[in-house]
């Protein structure tokens, strides 16, 4: 762990029709930069929507050092009916924001994921990668200081990919901190200070991103390695 | 069988030099069923958001109620429009009955539930895709409940033209709160009733293929809007 935590997890667990989901989570992050990583169905989404406050705990608590604005992507984006600058907006006006404010706000937003050219389009006929970038731009014009990504680059071309974890690269260098999954290990070790893994709804290691990678504490985390690594 | 014959000739001319009378009982129609519809829409629309997106206790009791509803036969409706409206009724004083207004209050409680539950089913689907992003973005369910309203418009299209269509072609209600009054509440379909039972079958076929055309052309502006809007907004 690096740096004071922002967050301390305490004991968090989610149980669903007798499952535990989430299986008594304890866990301080401090890192700016923190990709939670774990088979498929250990809970990774679970726990972050839980930290983001769309799933309440059955157990637990989380214990945030100071208040923090979160924003959230989810795998796929989801599209108002309506042109890709007015997505933008959207979330901006719901912060608050005079029309004039959102207006400016978001096409600074969509020049930063470079999808100006394409602002007066409508977003749900634009392809998948530039929807999600226009998600990105959404939740980046809020300025959030915390930005939690759940498989952002999941459904997403290599191209598409690269440029998605570009603009999430852009938004940690502007002090935002991230909390997010992939299913690419090379997209973790480009984007992570620490990894988080998890399996079966427990925390199995928090270990920084180098040694994560070359020697992994628990057995768990080696065959996850192993099999997603040839 | 040549009385069938001359019956669709003389409908057919009546039609073609757009006769008078013909004019004034179908724009009346149109003219009480769009307003009837367009209230509708203002108190059904927002009812159907709110029951898809809400929390609230009762809601599944009123789902049910405004599916139960859809099928309200207009006769009761007429009914219970018409002892509102009548002399001795709540809204008695207002003189209402026997007018098109009171036509246009009978269609519009029958066709509010139906624009209701539709609208309600449409937003209920948009609302499980919407839910977590507009829950992530802070949205409140009555803001969700408001830009779901604006991102089915669409689909809610369909749910009004539902609502029109069965308000041009119902006969229950119109008859009883209107009254059948030859160029005062005389609608395509009352007016259908009575030249049936009066034999006059030219009047009756000719409205009879007006209403056709109308309703036919109500589908046909359905399916036209959702496919230009399928490719223009996704």
């Amino acid at each position: 762990m690096s740096g004071n935590p922002w967050l301390t997890v305490e004991n968090l667990g989610l149980t669903e029709g007798g499952t535990r989901i989430i299986d008594d989570v304890s866990l301080a992050l401090g890192a700016q930069r923190t990709v939670v990583l774990g088979p498929n169905g250990a809970g990774k989404s679970t726990l972050l929507r839980l930290i983001h406050g769309l799933l309440h705990p059955s157990a637990g608590a989380l214990r945030w050092t100071q208040p923090l604005s979160q924003a959230m992507v989810f795998q796929r984006p989801v599209m108002l009916r309506t042109t890709a600058l007015a997505n933008v907006v959207y979330g901006l006006k719901l912060k608050g924001h005079t029309t004039n404010e959102c207006e400016r706000r978001a096409r600074q937003a969509l020049a930063h994921v470079g999808l100006e050219a394409l602002a007066k389009r409508p977003a749900r006929l634009l392809s998948g990668g530039e929807q999600q970038r226009v998600a990105l731009a959404r939740v980046w014009a809020l300025e959030p200081e915390l930005l939690i990504l759940d498989e952002p680059t999941a459904s997403l071309d290599p191209a598409s990919s690269r440029e998605v974890e570009r603009i999430i690269n852009e938004i940690a260098a502007s002090g935002t901190r991230i909390l997010m999954t992939t299913h690419n290990l090379g997209q973790a070790r480009r984007i992570a200070e620490e990894i988080v893994f998890i399996d079966r709804g427990r925390i199995a290691e928090q270990t920084p991103v180098a040694e994560f990678f070359t020697q992994p504490r628990t057995p768990a985390a080696q065959d996850f390695l192993q099999e997603e690594m040839p | 069988m040549t009385e069938f014959n001359d019956a669709f000739l003389t409908a057919w001319q009546l039609l073609a030099i757009s006769d008078a009378r013909l004019s004034a009982i179908v724009w009346l129609s149109l003219r009480v069923s769009l307003a009837a519809t367009l209230i509708a829409c203002v108190v059904g629309m927002p009812i159907g958001a709110l029951l898809a997106v809400g929390r609230f206790p009762g809601r599944r009791v009123l789902i049910v109620l405004f599916n139960g509803l859809m099928g309200l036969p207009p006769v009761v409706v007429g009914l219970l429009v018409y002892l509102l409206l009548s002399r001795a009724g709540p809204l008695g004083p207002f003189g209402l009955l026997f007018s098109p207004q009171a036509m246009i209050i009978a269609q519009a409680v029958l066709v509010t539930p139906i624009v209701a539950a539709l609208t309600r089913q449409v937003i209920a689907d948009e609302w499980t895709e919407y839910r977590e992003q507009l829950r992530s973005l802070g949205a409140s369910r009555s803001r969700a409940a408001a830009t779901l309203l604006w991102d089915g418009r669409f689909s809610l299209s369909t749910a009004a033209l539902a609502g029109f269509g069965r308000a041009i072609a119902e006969v229950g209600a119109v008859m009883i709160v209107g009254g059948n009054i030859d160029g005062v509440t005389r609608v395509m379909t009352t007016t259908i009733a009575l030249e049936t039972s009066k034999g006059d079958l030219p009047l009756a076929l000719a409205l009879g293929f007006i209403l056709i055309a109308v309703v036919l052309a109500i589908n046909a502006v359905a399916y036209a809007v959702r496919g230009w809007a399928e490719r223009h907004w996704g």
